[in-house]
C-alpha cells in the first residue's frame, strides 16, 4: 500500500551549554521555531556538552541550535561536535550557533562543521529560512 | 530498503542512533516504516511498560526522572516516551519534558524521547505503540510513557501500557472531581505526588474512597485479597474475575526529593506480577493488538477513501453540492464507497477470502 501519508516535521534542539544563564534568546528562538511549525526540544539551562549530545542523539533532531553568550564557544562547540561524531550523528545534523561570537571565531566554527552562526541582529525569518533550506535530507 | 535492514540490525545490536532513527521513521510515517515495525515484532515482549498520566503540573516529568534513576540503581535500562501537545495551527511544538530529566545526565542507558501529538486521529497512539516496540526490541527493561491525561487521545495512549499510574496533586478537590470523568477508570495505581504539601492526607483519603466506590468491594488489602469475592455490586459489569480483582493502591511520593519512589516502583512490580499471575496480561495484550489492528484498518481505509475522493475532484465539489441542497452527506458517502464495496465483494467471491 502506498497510502501512508508521510508527516515530516523538522525537529530542533535548542540548547544552552555551559555556565551561561542568558536564556532570553534561546526562548525567543524556541517560540519562533515552534510558530514556524518545527518541533522544538529545549534543553534547559547550564547543560554540559555531553547532555546536549545525548539529547540530540536520542531525539534524533535535524537541527542543533546552540546558544552561547559566555564566550566559551571555542571550548564547548568542538566538544559537542566530537560527541555527535562519536554517535554517528554529525553527518546529517545541521548545527547552528547563536549568541555573541566574535568575527574572528566565526570562521573557525564554520570550519569545524557549524552550518551557520547567527549573532545579534540576525532576523528571525532569516534563521527560520536557513533551517528550512538546510535541514538535512534523510 | 537495504538501508532499513541495516537500521534494524544496528538497533538490535544496541546502537542508539539507529533506535532514534527508527522512532523518527515511525513518527514521520516515513516510507517503509511499516516494514520496520513488522520486523521489530518478533523481537519484542521483554519489557514492562508503564504509563504515567495526570493533570499538568502534577509532577509527571519529575517523577519519571526519579523513576528512571531508581531503575538504573537497580540495574535496569529505561526508555522514556514523553508526549506533549502540538499547536493545531502551526503544527509546531515546544517539547519541554526533557528539562526535568536532571537525574540521568549523561546516562545513555536512559533513552528519553519527546513526541508531539501531530494531530492525526488515532495516529499518536499508533506511533506510541510502535515506539514502545522499538524500545522493547532494543532491549530496554522498563518503558515509561508520560502524557497529560485529558481526553480520549491520551487515554488511548496510556492504554498501550501494561500498568497505568495516575498522578494526583494534593489538596485539589476539583482535580479529584475531574478524575471521575474517565481517568479514574484507567488507573492501576494512584500516586499522590507532592505528598509533603498540606492537604495530601485528605486527597489520599478521598482517592481511596472513590476507588472503593469504583470497585465496590469494601474488603481491605492491597492485592484485592481472595476473601474479597462476593462483595461486588451489580453496577460494575467489567469485573470479569471476581477472585482476582486488583484494587488500585494509592501511594504517596515526593518526586522532587525522591521520597516514596522506591515504594511506588515496588507497587508497579506488584501489579506487573499480578498481571502475569491472573492472566490479565494476556487479555490486555490481546485487547491491545485488537485495538492496533482496528486503528490501522481505519487509517488505511480512510486513506483509500481520501484517494478516491481526490480522484473524483476533491471534497469541495461535494460540499458545495450539499450546501446547494442538491444532495446530502449520506448520498455522497454512499456514492464514494460504492465502487470500493463492489470491488471488495467481487474479490471475495472470486478467491474465497481475499484481503490486502
Amino acid at each position: 500500500m502506498s497510502t501512508e501519508g508521510e508527516q515530516r516535521n523538522i525537529r530542533c534542539l535548542v540548547a544552552k551549554v555551559g555556565l551561561d544563564g542568558h536564556d532570553r534568546g534561546a526562548h525567543v528562538i524556541a517560540r519562533a521555531f515552534r510558530d514556524a511549525g518545527f518541533e522544538v526540544i529545549y534543553s534547559g539551562l547550564h547543560k554540559a556538552p555531553d547532555e546536549v549530545v545525548q539529547a540530540a542523539v536520542q531525539e534524533d533532531v535535524d537541527v542543533v541550535g546552540i546558544s552561547i553568550l559566555s564566550g566559551a564557544h571555542n571550548t564547548l562547540v568542538p566538544k559537542i561536535i566530537a560527541g555527535l561524531k562519536e554517535y554517528d550523528a554529525f553527518d546529517d545534523t545541521l548545527i547552528l550557533v547563536g549568541g555573541i561570537i566574535p568575527d574572528d571565531d566565526r570562521e573557525e566554527l564554520l570550519e569545524l562543521g557549524v552550518g551557520a552562526v547567527f549573532g545579534p541582529g540576525a532576523s528571525m525569518q532569516e534563521t527560520i529560512d536557513f533551517v528550512r533550506e538546510n535541514a538535512p535530507e534523510r | 530498503m537495504t538501508g532499513d535492514e541495516t537500521l534494524i540490525d544496528e538497533l538490535l545490536a544496541g546502537k542508539h542512533r539507529a533506535l532514534a532513527r527508527v522512532i523518527t521513521k515511525i513518527e514521520n510515517r516515513a516510507p517503509g516504516y511499516r516494514d520496520l515495525v513488522s520486523e521489530l515484532y518478533t523481537h519484542t515482549g521483554g519489557a514492562d511498560v508503564v504509563g504515567i498520566t495526570g493533570s499538568p503540573g502534577a509532577g509527571k516529568s519529575t517523577l519519571v526522572d526519579k523513576m528512571a534513576a531508581t531503575y538504573r540503581e537497580r540495574g535496569e535500562t529505561v526508555g522514556v516516551i514523553a508526549i506533549d501537545p502540538s499547536s493545531p495551527f502551526s503544527g509546531g511544538a515546544v517539547l519541554g519534558d526533557r528539562i526535568r530529566m536532571a537525574s540521568n545526565i549523561g546516562d545513555m542507558e536512559v533513552f528519553f524521547r519527546s513526541m508531539s501529538a501531530r494531530g492525526t486521529l488515532g495516529g499518536l497512539s499508533t506511533a506510541t505503540a510502535d515506539a514502545v516496540k522499538a524500545f522493547d526490541a532494543f532491549g530496554k527493561d522498563k518503558i515509561l510513557i508520560e502524557t497529560v491525561g485529558a481526553g480520549q487521545n491520551e487515554v488511548d495512549i496510556v492504554r498501550t501500557a501494561d500498568t497505568v499510574a495516575v498522578l494526583v496533586p494534593p489538596g485539589s478537590g476539583d482535580d479529584v472531581q475531574m478524575l471521575k470523568a474517565g481517568i479514574l477508570e484507567i488507573g492501576d495505581v494512584f500516586v499522590v505526588n507532592k505528598a509533603d504539601m498540606p492537604g495530601s492526607d485528605r486527597t489520599v483519603a478521598e482517592l481511596r474512597e472513590m476507588i472503593h466506590m469504583r470497585d465496590a468491594s469494601p474488603a481491605a488489602g492491597h492485592h484485592g485479597a481472595d476473601a474479597a469475592a462476593g462483595f461486588e455490586t451489580p453496577d460494575d459489569e467489567d469485573d470479569e474475575n471476581d477472585e482476582n480483582v486488583w484494587e488500585p493502591p494509592v501511594v504517596e511520593t515526593v518526586a522532587k526529593s525522591g521520597e516514596g519512589v522506591d515504594g511506588f516502583l515496588d507497587t508497579l512490580d506488584d501489579h506487573a506480577a499480578w498481571l502475569v499471575e491472573t492472566g490479565e496480561l494476556e487479555t490486555r495484550v490481546k485487547q491491545r493488538y485488537a485495538a492496533e489492528i482496528r486503528t490501522l484498518l481505519r487509517e488505511d481505509t480512510a486513506a483509500l477513501v481520501a484517494e478516491e475522493i481526490d480522484r473524483r475532484g476533491g471534497l469541495d465539489a461535494y460540499v458545495d453540492a450539499v450546501a446547494a441542497k442538491e444532495t446530502d452527506p449520506y448520498t455522497v458517502a454512499d456514492e464514494v464507497i460504492e465502487p470500493l464495496e463492489t470491488c471488495v465483494r467481487r474479490t471475495r467471491s472470486s478467491n474465497g477470502n481475499g484481503d490486502q
